[in-house]
Parts: structure tokens; sequence; C-alpha cells
């Protein structure tokens, strides 16, 4: 049985902003449920007694002083922009109209 | 091929520093290679011929004038084409950042830059380090110079087909679940990953935070040492770098091979990495310098390490997890490639969409969608807690062993270099080359690659030293002394009889 289906795929796509195509999602789905079924080994040992580690050594927050430093040079930046104006990043628009 | 070439990093430092040679004509040398190999191996996707030389000439008037440079100075390197260039293309070999050029370097190519070493060029990897054959670049496969057939390692398949081709001395790599380590194994190159926080990572760009490292690929141990002892360090841009000094990586080294034992060395071999799934010649060589090592002194101990036969499953939902994470951020709005959809209204989201769908590869696609359903809601615990738990668990085992023994050997990866395309196809079984150096990167610890042999055919095996976190130096001092004990595989290497001219 297929443990992520095409369904999910597509759903999973959307949250991800990728449009992949029907046959896209149809061949991921099948790649997926391979690495799927190898990953419910997990499940195997991970009981409830055992703590969860997210990182491999200890980390603390680190700080600096609030100062103003140097930035990036603007220009420089948006000269690598898709689109650029006014000394800003130009992008589509983000609301419908509706 | 020039003469230079098939020297050392710290020989030819050595000769810099002698005046016997001049850094332009060592760079010229290089990069005369490099432009005439690269259109058959396909290491570099970028070579800066202006920009290494400019370096090489400086280096040379300051040498000149009697001031005191950095050892390495003048010894060319390539850097693995995900640490960003300020004004240098760095595309992660993806269409979606082609072209782009970094408004700022990476810490480690700020010290390279302040040390005066020639940075020659980019070279080709996975997009976005993510495979193991680089067969998954946009800009089409490496080639191994052991054998053309044959896939050079991933995701770092470019540096370690352009230090195996004696193109370059020197280079950098990242290592997220064995990028390093894996392509060194399978070209007879020297490849290390050091303890995590040990290299700054600012400017590379991230893969799996909690995993990524970035490391020395070079012929010799020796070289390896002094690359890390150059790049490494405390740096403040970075949260997760270590606040320790680098060791002295390089003395340790030139004292183990000068003795050419290890007084009191405890070694274990890690049944679980050891055994079935392993190709037979690999085992042979493995055992035979697990051999060598007990006649140079060392107590070779058996040790299990039961939770390693999770690591790859646990691997398999943490790292996509980041990744999908990660690659948010190339989203076509403000740096990289914009793609319009085809039809419909051109909103930013629809752009975001149409964009990664056009700029990201399968491989890509398939790691971030996996990493969307591992992190979204009701999956969540189940999955990625449940990989976290297996992390602590491959912690316990590296603790309890370590309290035994100095290092854990094994080989570097399962088989030598496989054919292009055997295993494209089957995700799995591609990620089942990485299944001996994915515990180093989940629990943190510095691993490294020593080649060791070569298989019936010819080709290179690689033997794995992994050391406890924060004990590189232990690491270094028994990969040197494994190289003392093996036979010179790196300038066994065919490209070395390889002439500019062919």
């Amino acid at each position: 049985m297929s443990r992520i289906s095409t369904d999910e795929v597509a759903r999973v796509a959307g949250l991800a902003h990728i449009a992949l195509t029907p046959e896209e999602i149809t061949r991921i789905a099948g790649e997926l449920d391979v690495i799927a079924s190898a990953v419910a080994k997990v499940s195997e040992v991970a009981t409830p007694d055992i703590p969860a580690t997210s990182h491999p050594i200890p980390l603390s927050n680190v700080w600096r002083a609030d100062v103003v430093g140097p930035t990036l040079d603007r220009d420089e930046v948006l000269a690598q922009a898709p689109a650029s104006e006014d000394g800003m990043f130009l992008v589509p628009q983000i609301l419908q109209e509706d | 091929m020039n003469e230079l070439l098939a020297r050392t990093a710290l020989d030819l430092a050595a000769a810099l520093r002698a005046g016997e040679i001049t850094a332009v004509e060592l760079t010229t040398a290089c990069l005369d290679r490099i432009e005439a190999l690269n259109p058959r191996v396909n290491a570099f996707l970028h070579i800066d011929r202006e920009g290494a030389l400019a370096t090489a000439a400086e280096v040379d008037r300051r040498r000149g004038a009697g001031e005191e440079l950095h050892p390495l100075a003048g010894v060319p390197i390539a850097l693995k084409d995900n640490m960003v260039t300020r004004g240098m293309p760095t595309t992660c070999a993806s269409k979606i950042l082609e072209g782009w050029l970094p408004p700022y370097d990476a810490t480690v190519v700020d010290r390279i830059k302040a040390a005066g070493l020639p940075i020659v060029g980019k070279t080709n990897m996975d997009e976005f380090a993510m495979g193991s054959s680089t067969e998954h670049s946009a800009f089409g496969p490496t080639r191994n110079p052991w054998d053309m057939e044959h896939i050079p390692g991933g995701s770092g398949g470019g540096s370690a087909a352009a230090v195996s081709a004696f193109m370059v001395p020197l280079a950098l790599g990242s290592d997220t679940g064995g990028s390093i380590r894996q392509p060194g194994s399978v070209t007879g190159t020297v490849g290390a990953k050091p303890t995590y926080g040990a290299i700054s990572r600012y400017g590379l760009v991230a893969m799996a935070s909690s995993l990524d490292q970035i490391g020395p690929v070079t012929r010799t141990v020796a070289d390896a040492a002094a690359l890390t002892e150059l790049v490494g360090g405390h740096d403040p841009l970075d949260s997760t770098s270590l606040n320790a000094p680098v060791p002295d990586l390089g003395q340790a080294v030139a004292r183990v091979a000068g003795a050419g034992r290890l007084e009191g060395l405890r070694v274990g071999v890690v049944t679980e990495l050891s055994g079935e799934g392993y190709q037979e010649e690999v085992l042979a060589s493995f055992t035979a310098t697990v051999d060598e090592l007990r006649g140079a002194g060392a107590e070779i101990v058996e040790v299990s390490c039961p939770s390693f036969d999770y690591a790859l499953a646990a691997y398999y939902l943490i790292m996509p997890a980041e990744v999908s994470s990660n690659l948010a951020r190339f989203d076509g709005m403000r740096y990289g490639i914009r793609v319009e959809p085809g039809e419909g209204p051109v909103t930013a989201e629809r752009v975001m969409a149409a964009t990664r769908e056009a700029g990201f590869g399968d491989e890509v696609k398939r790691r971030i969608i996996l990493g969307t359903h591992v992190l979204s809601a009701g999956y969540y615990d189940a999955y990625y807690g449940s990989a976290q738990k297996v992390r602590t668990l491959i912690q316990r085992d590296f603790d309890r062993v370590f309290a035994d023994v100095d290092v854990l050997v094994s080989p570097t990866a399962p088989t030598t270099a496989f054919r292009f395309g055997d295993k494209i196809d089957d995700p799995m079984a591609m990620y089942l080359n990485d299944i001996a150096t994915i515990p180093a990167n989940l629990a943190g610890v510095p691993a490294m690659s020593v080649p060791c042999g070569l298989d019936g055919q010819g080709l290179p095996i690689g033997f794995q030293v992994i050391a406890p976190a924060h004990a590189d130096l232990k690491m270094y001092e028994v990969a040197a002394l494994v190289e003392t004990l093996v036979e010179d595989v790196a300038s066994a290497c065919p490209a070395a009889t390889w002439e500019e001219t062919l």
C-alpha cells in the first residue's frame, strides 16, 4: 500500500511552492513510497523514554552588541535581483484583486 | 603533465617560500591543465584565470618585497560551488542560481583570500549537494579520472576529481552525509569532515544545517591538515561555530609520519559498518589495512554500534526536513532566476511555484517534497521526532564505544565507484552508498577518508577514521599512520600520465 498518495504529493507540492506536472506527481509519489517504507524502520527504536536530539552539539544563543555595522551594498544586491525599482526589489502582485 | 602538479601542496608551498618557483608559474600550470582537461572531466563549473593570476602576481610581489606571508600563500585552490564568492558565479550546480554573483564572501573564502591562495575556480557538485554521484548537477556530470565511465562520487565529485586529476593540489568540499569522504574514497583522495562547528559555515549555501560541514579535499593527510588549520577556527558570524582554537594538526601528522607508529593506540572496528552489502574487495583492502595498523602496534577491538542500522533511515527524515526549510529561500523574488507561469494571473505565489518547478532538478524536488511531508501536521512527531530520537541513540553508541577506543574505523563506502546511470533511478540504492558516512554527521563527530588500496578494476578504495567530537587531532594522527602503512594510491591515478594536449 502506498504511504504517500498522489493527492498528498500534490498537496505538499502546493505547500512547498513547486508547480509539479501530473507526470512528476505520479513519479515522485512512487519514489517517496520507497523512502517512506524504509523510514518506517525508525519507529522500531524510537520509544517514549528516549529524548530527541535536534543538534549534534549543545547550542546556546549568541548575542552581538546592538550597534550599526557595515551592510551589504544595496546596488550590488539589487543588481542580482530578477527585477528592481527605486532601490527596492520589484515583485509580482501579492494580493489577488478579489 | 607539468611536473609541478604532481607535488603536494606543502611541497609547493616550501618551493614558493624558497623562491624555486613563482606563484604565477604554479597557478598558470594549474589553469592550463584545468582548461585543457575540463571539457572531458567537467570538474569545474567556473574557472577564474584572471582573478587567480592577479592573486598569484600579488603574492609574488609581496614575497619579493620581503613581506611575511601565510605559509600556503601562492598555492592554488578550488572551491565547491556552494561556497559564496563575491563577484564570482555561485550556482550550487542549480539552474535556479545560474549566473548569480554573490555580494559577499563565505568566511572560508575570506580566510583563503587573506592568506593569498589563488582561487582557480568553482567545482561541480550534485545540485544543492544532494546526491552521491554528481549526476544530479544541472550542468552535466563530472567524470572520475580513474575511469571516465564511472562516477566521481558526490556531492563533491567536482572537488575530488579536480584534485585526483592533478588539476589543483587543494580543494574544499562540504559534507552533509558523506559528500567529502565518499568522493574521496572513489577518487583516491583524502577528505575530512571536522567536528561539527570546527570550520565556519557562514556563506556555505545550507542544505541541512545540523549536518553540513566544510572540509578539505587533498592528495595527502598533511595537506588536509594544513588547509584545515587555514580555514578552521571560531567565526563570530556563525552562531554554531565552536569557540576553540584549531589544534596543531600539521605538527601531529608530521610526528606520526616520521615515527610510523602511535603508542598505545586502540582502534575499534565497527561490526555494523564492515559486513553485509560491502564489496568483497573493499572488505579485503579494509581488513589488510587494519592488519597493518595492528602490525604498527595498535590494539584492534571489535565494537558494535547497533543504532547505526537506523542511521540511514533517520538521516532520510532529518535531512529533507532541513532541506525543505533551507531551500524555501529560492523563490525567484530577490536573486536567481524568475519564471512567470505560462497562463493565468502573474501573482507572487504562482511565480514562486513556476520558478521552483523550472529551476530545481528532480532530486531537489523529491527531497523538498519529502521534507515538507515529514514536517507537515500529523506527521511531525512520528517522522521527524522519531528520527531525532535515533540521533540520541547514535550519540550514545558513539559515547559508549569511545570510552574504550581512541578511534573507530570502517570502509568509507560499501563499493568502489559505480558506473554512470547505475543507480540514478533508484533513490534507496543511491542512498545506501552513504551508509558508512552518515552516523558521523548525525552525531557531529569528525571523520575522514584515506585511500587504502585498489580493486580488481584498478579503482580506489577508502579507509574511514572516526574520532570523538573535538578529537580531530587524534583522527589526523591515525589517518597519517594509515597513509604511511599503505601504498601510495593518489599518485597511481591514470590522470598522472595524461597530457594536456590529448
